[in-house]
């Protein structure tokens, strides 16, 4: 039991007609980051307010470290942080002042304060307002605030969407700090890079439903999008570099190769050798690498784009 | 420190914050109250001294004014997040709420101080005594407290700040619509009626009665058993809307 931090079985959750979630199972060790990938309107919002007692589930059974999400819900909200999509900030304290009343409200001490706002480099804004703060300042002191206490499960919404890529880097640095020091992690995002940088499992959740898990280099096989393509002067060459690599594809046009593999300098190398050594030449090389969009047509056979239009 | 005491301590720091939004409380009701006094009052002939007879309304005006403050606040709290970072926490669900009640009732005692210093200022004089006066004081926190469960429930359930703030002008509104500026028995039929039997007009006449020196028992109860009514729908209300709403 101590080695699970999340065990779900058979969740659902429908608001009147609309399905939200259709039987989800997941689980989640101890101390490895998890992530749950999908798009918007998949159902990752509803999971992670479920999982963190906000609202009830229809049917399923959740517990949290350790504990039934039900039957000890305070006892589960003693041992998890959560930041939301949004930071749930209060503009009108300070910094300082929003990380005090969360000392207060757990009964932690003052101490962490001055810690916590040195780790996210806040100290300098420390005693401004809120409200003067940039969107990166705010989702820092936002998890700053969910810190205090040291949770041992803590869920992050889509931690990263709306921030700068420098601000998003600072962000996976700190998470990644965070499992070091032994802390479970629930991470949902619509990323396909940050799942695969962070997280230790991914499971991809679609339309209410999961539709697959895995580590990230289990997914990633799961994808035809991750490829080297190899463009040929004509189909002759095409078929007769084909037999040299193994795992290659031929297009329609009859001239384009797609070998697996993920584009690394030692694996292009490889690639090349063999065509040298076969004694052929590619008039063009694009490595593909595989985004969201790939995932969701490999999975499901539609675009995850159109699904967004589809739903709002 | 217990959790409500912690809240609190939040919604105190809000308030010295925005010192801008008590001012706005406090200066409406004074103006709605010199117009009435010295410009409109001179034309209503209610048996008594106008600025005696309308300031009881004018207690209850202050009131109501500073609601749309509470909605917008405990609004501003649900929608970017924050009640939900704290229920999330091993915190006592009704502290939040708690927190936003007396500090609501800290602003309309602010309020009400500003309104009865005006009224004497404008050559108000009571022949109430001290039980009079803790009388109108007691009422006036009754009042406070229940229409402040009744907008905490309101700025939990509107979708925006924007909403909220609207949600409350029927409360500002109220009291014109009852025997605050003029008695009911002047107003055309049908808004006659209304002002008879709106929860408001006992209450001002309770609050008349006591300031005049001639407590109405039968006024009394009823405003007694309406803030206790409004209460209990505000109370029930919030704490529905705030385990629901995520």
């Amino acid at each position: 039991m101590s080695d699970s931090a999340i065990e779900v079985a058979g969740l659902r959750k429908a608001y009147g007609t609309r399905v939200v979630l259709d039987g989800i199972d997941l689980h989640v060790p101890s101390g490895t980051i998890f992530s749950l990938l999908g798009p918007n309107g998949a159902g990752k919002t509803t999971t992670v307010n479920i999982l963190t007692t906000l609202i009830r589930a229809d049917a399923g059974s959740v517990r949290v470290a350790g504990r039934d999400l039900i039957k000890n819900a305070r006892e589960v909200r003693a041992r998890i942080g959560v930041t939301g999509q949004f930071a749930a900030v209060d503009d009108l304290l300070t910094g300082q002042e929003n990380l005090q009343l969360m000392v207060d409200l757990k009964r932690a001490d003052s101490a962490v304060v001055a810690g916590l706002l040195e780790r996210f480099d806040l100290t300098a804004a420390a005693q401004k307002q809120v409200a003067t703060y940039s969107g990166g300042m705010r989702r820092k002191l936002d998890l700053a605030m969910t810190l205090v206490g040291a949770p041992e499960i803590i869920f992050l919404d889509e931690p990263t969407t709306g921030l700068d890529p420098r601000s998003r880097r600072t962000m996976w640095d700190i998470i990644r700090d965070l499992v070091a020091g032994g802390v479970t992690i629930f991470l949902t995002t619509q990323y396909l890079e940050e799942a695969d940088q962070l997280a230790d499992r991914i499971a991809v959740l679609d339309q209410g439903r999961l539709v697959a898990q895995g580590t990230p280099a289990e997914l990633k096989r799961q994808i035809p999008g991750s490829h080297v393509r190899l463009r040929f002067a004509d189909p002759a060459s095409a078929s007769s570099a084909a037999s040299a690599l193994p795992g290659a594809t031929r297009d329609e046009d009859g001239v384009t190769l797609r070998v697996p593999g993920d584009g690394g300098t030692a694996s292009l190398r490889d690639l090349l050798n063999r065509l040298d050594e076969h004694g052929t030449h590619a008039e063009e090389l694009s490595v593909h690498t595989p985004d969201l969009d790939d995932v969701f047509l490999a999975l499901t056979g539609r675009s995850h784009h159109a699904e967004e239009a589809s739903t709002r | 420190m217990s959790d409500s005491t912690i809240m609190l301590r939040r919604n105190f720091k809000h308030t010295l914050r925005n010192p801008a939004a008590v001012f706005n409380s406090v200066l409406f009701p004074i103006v709605i109250m010199v117009m009435f006094v010295y410009v409109i009052g001179g034309a209503f002939d209610v048996g008594v001294d106008y600025v005696d007879y309308a300031t009881p309304g004018m207690i209850l005006l202050a009131v109501c004014y500073g609601l749309s403050a509470t909605a917008t606040a405990v609004n501003s709290d649900m929608t970017k997040g924050i009640i939900n970072r704290f229920k999330v926490m091993d915190v006592s669900r009704g502290a939040v709420l708690t927190g936003h009640v007396v500090a609501s009732m800290l602003n309309n005692v602010i309020a009400i101080a500003a309104i009865i210093g005006v009224a004497f200022a404008l050559g108000f004089r009571s022949p109430a005594g001290l039980t009079g006066w803790l009388g109108v004081i007691g009422l006036a926190l009754l009042l406070s407290f229940s229409v402040g469960w009744f907008t905490v429930a309101l700025g939990l359930s509107a979708k925006s700040p924007e909403t909220a703030g609207l949600g409350s002008v029927p409360l500002v509104m109220l009291p014109f619509f009852s025997s605050a500026i003029v008695p009911a028995e002047k107003m055309g039929t049908g808004v006659e009626q209304f002002a008879e039997y709106q929860p408001f007009t006992p209450i001002i006449e309770a609050l008349r009665s006591l300031l005049a020196g001639t407590p109405d028992t039968g006024a009394l109860i009823t405003s007694l058993a309406w803030c206790a009514g409004i209460a209990l729908l505000g109370y029930v209300w919030a704490i529905r809307t705030f385990n629901r709403r995520a």
